[in-house]
């Protein structure tokens, strides 16, 4: 037993905002500046192209944004969501619908980035960005206020469901009742570019939309992070350790857990709108069950509950899953003289990880401090029954 | 004297099983009132129905001037109906302050916006209810378990825990649920000093089941005896005591089931 118990569990800790700027700050030095350097050597550009182009990168961050507002749902309410890729799919949508000339029938404009003569709605990306997380969060609570009442597996049951239902819709949506909601598998291509002031932030501009993108990152991390050591952020864990004994605390479970789904709902609706101008439109078939799969298995990796284990998580895998293995299978074939197709290879490596991970590493590669107490100790009940004295 | 809380009539029916049949029960203002039985007799049955867990199946609960009968448990509990389990349920990953916070959560009002902006007055909040937790934890001797996770105390703490837990809903009626189980007679004993301490310096009316008949017997203003769901005796101690039924059905059961 603990003699001496420190508050590190819940006191705040505001150290991580000068550590993530750095990353940050260099990150975006490294992709702005140093590598369109013409003093930078050949070879430390082909190196970083080739295993960590810019546009994998802001992908990638993409992925952490959306990991963290999935593990609002998971690793901090422990409701197990395997359809969050509806929220990914709504948060794009809104993209399409307020920032293109989708709606080319319309001249509608605020403060967007585009000639005022443009067809369409253009509506201010940072604006887009809140409109999004709000249509989410009201998705959110839709479809969380009949589901909820489910318990664990149902729960996990209706989500799928709902997951395959939303991305469906959108990808029959030429025809939604009349009316063409999405341009169905053509995609809405090209909506506007990012306007930061001074300039329009286009496809291309990967440097600068990785600043944003980190940006945006900070912002989730922090509500993440403020939330949880608030009122809600307890009920929520209280709920996730005894549902029962949390509702007989006075704990109002259906609004607690609703507002886990708007949060993170929320989350995934300003990853959403990124991915947009990140690909520069939207396209039915990305929105698909294998991402739910995806992110879920990002926060497990990760560890569920603690936002810096999630974003390694999400890095790691996303990074795997869109460069890291073409270019380690391009590598080895280069230097084997072989010619394996390594990105097949994907989901088997996938497969594999969780395996081991949850053979050896259940609690994941940066677990909540919590957590880390239960899954690293042996059976104590066990230890102890037998007379055996827990370490 | 007026009571604090009223049940009548109160029947649960588990499928063909009668749990409990149209128990009438009241706790009256600032006393300890206890619910003994052999095993099955419907006691846990009945704590659950009191807070919320089960709807009766006939019977209405009236609590301090109204019917809670059909009320969710977060809102008794909100009301002031606060109890333990048999089976300690604590929020083991968490701390044992913030066990106390989560039941101040229906006391509380910071929204998700006032948290993440981190107001004055949400830190107001949030320190004032931290001093609180931290005033009942010292009440109930595990004050300098504050940081502590709650699965890491001792057995005797975290049943102390879960009582503070309780309080911090500030209730006004407290159902303790076998909180002696497994303690020793020391411990017992400072834990029957405990609960004169409550309702002495707390203003709170408890009702306890528990199978301890000394505990029983030495801090109950009043008891109450159910068998297979039906109140069968109601009174003091030493009525109680000397009730031909109760030691017929009572002792009588605890003889062969135990």
């Amino acid at each position: 037993m603990a003699k001496t118990p420190a508050n590190n569990v819940t006191k705040s800790n505001r150290k991580w905002v000068i550590g993530y700027s750095i990353a940050g700050g260099l990150l975006f030095a490294i992709y702005q500046f140093l590598l369109p350097w013409e003093g930078l050597p050949i070879g430390i550009y082909d190196a970083v192209y080739r295993w960590m182009p810019p546009a994998a990168v802001n992908e990638s961050l993409v992925y952490v944004m959306m990991a963290l507002g999935l593990n609002i749902v998971v690793g901090y309410a422990g409701l197990l969501d395997l359809g969050y890729v509806a929220f990914w799919a709504i948060g794009g949508y809104c993209a399409g619908w307020f920032m293109s000339e989708f709606f080319y029938f319309l001249n509608v404009h605020f403060f967007g980035s585009v000639p005022a003569e443009a067809p369409g709605i253009h509506i201010n990306f940072w604006m887009v960005l809140v409109i999004g997380g709000f249509v989410c969060a009201l998705f959110g609570v839709l479809i969380g206020a009949p589901t909820l009442r489910l318990k664990s597996d149902y729960l996990a049951l209706v989500t799928l469901g709902f997951g395959e239902i939303i991305p469906q819709v959108f990808f029959n949506g030429e025809n939604f009742f009349g009316f063409n909601i999405s341009n169905g598998t053509k995609g809405i291509v090209v909506v506007d570019p990012i306007p930061v002031g001074v300039k329009n932030l286009g496809p291309f501009d990967y440097g600068w939309k990785l600043l944003i993108f980190m940006l945006l990152t900070a912002l989730l991390v922090f509500v993440s992070l403020r939330l949880r050591r608030g009122r809600l952020g307890r009920a929520w864990l209280a709920i996730r350790e005894d549902e029962l004994a949390a509702s007989m605390m006075g704990v109002p479970l259906m609004r607690t857990k609703l507002a886990s789904y708007a949060v993170g709902a929320f989350a995934g609706g300003v990853g959403g709108v990124a991915f947009a101008t990140h690909v520069n439109g939207v396209y039915a078939e990305r929105f698909n069950f294998a991402i739910s799969i995806f992110l879920l298995a990002m926060v497990v990796l990760g560890g569920m509950g603690n936002v810096w284990g999630v974003i390694l998580g999400a890095f790691i895998l996303s990074w795997v899953n869109g460069n890291g293995l073409s270019a380690f299978g391009s590598f080895y074939n280069e230097r084997m003289g072989t010619d394996v197709d390594f990105p097949s290879f994907t989901f088997l490596l996938f497969g594999l990880v969780l395996i081991l991970m949850m053979l050896f590493r259940r609690e994941g590669l940066l677990p909540e401090s919590r957590l880390k107490l239960v899954l690293n100790e042996e059976e104590i009940e066990d230890a102890e029954a037998v007379g055996k004295k827990a370490k | 004297m007026s009571n604090v809380l009223e049940a009548k009539g109160i029947s649960v029916q588990f499928g063909g099983l009668l749990a409990v049949n149209s128990v009438d029960f009241d706790i009256p203002k600032q006393s300890v009132v206890s619910l003994i039985g052999p095993n099955g007799a419907g006691k846990t049955t009945f704590f659950n129905v009191l807070t919320g867990l089960y709807k009766p199946s006939a019977g209405s609960i009236n609590y301090d001037g109204r019917d809670i009968t059909d009320l969710p448990p977060h809102k008794i509990a909100e009301s002031g109906i606060a109890r333990t389990f048999q089976n300690i349920r604590l929020f083991g990953l968490m701390t044992a302050q913030e066990n106390l916070l989560v039941a101040m959560h229906s006391h509380l009002k910071a929204g998700i916006t006032s948290t993440i902006l981190r107001t004055p007055k949400q830190r107001r909040e949030e320190r004032e209810a931290e001093e609180r937790a931290q005033e009942i934890l010292e009440f109930a001797g595990i004050g300098k378990w504050t940081h502590e996770f709650a699965r890491n105390l001792s057995y005797g703490d975290q049943r102390r825990l879960e009582v503070a837990r309780a309080l911090a809903l500030q209730p006004k009626v407290l159902l303790l649920d076998e909180p002696t189980a497994g303690m020793n007679p020391q411990e017992s004993q400072v834990f029957i000093d405990f609960v004169r301490r409550l309702v002495k310096e707390r203003d709170i009316s408890i009702m306890l089941i528990e199978h301890d008949m000394k505990v029983v017997m030495s801090v109950s203003e009043r008891i109450t005896v159910l068998d297979q769901g039906e109140k069968i005796a109601e009174g003091t101690p030493d009525q109680i005591k000397n009730n031909a039924r109760v030691v017929e059905a009572y002792l009588g059961k605890a003889k062969d089931s135990k």
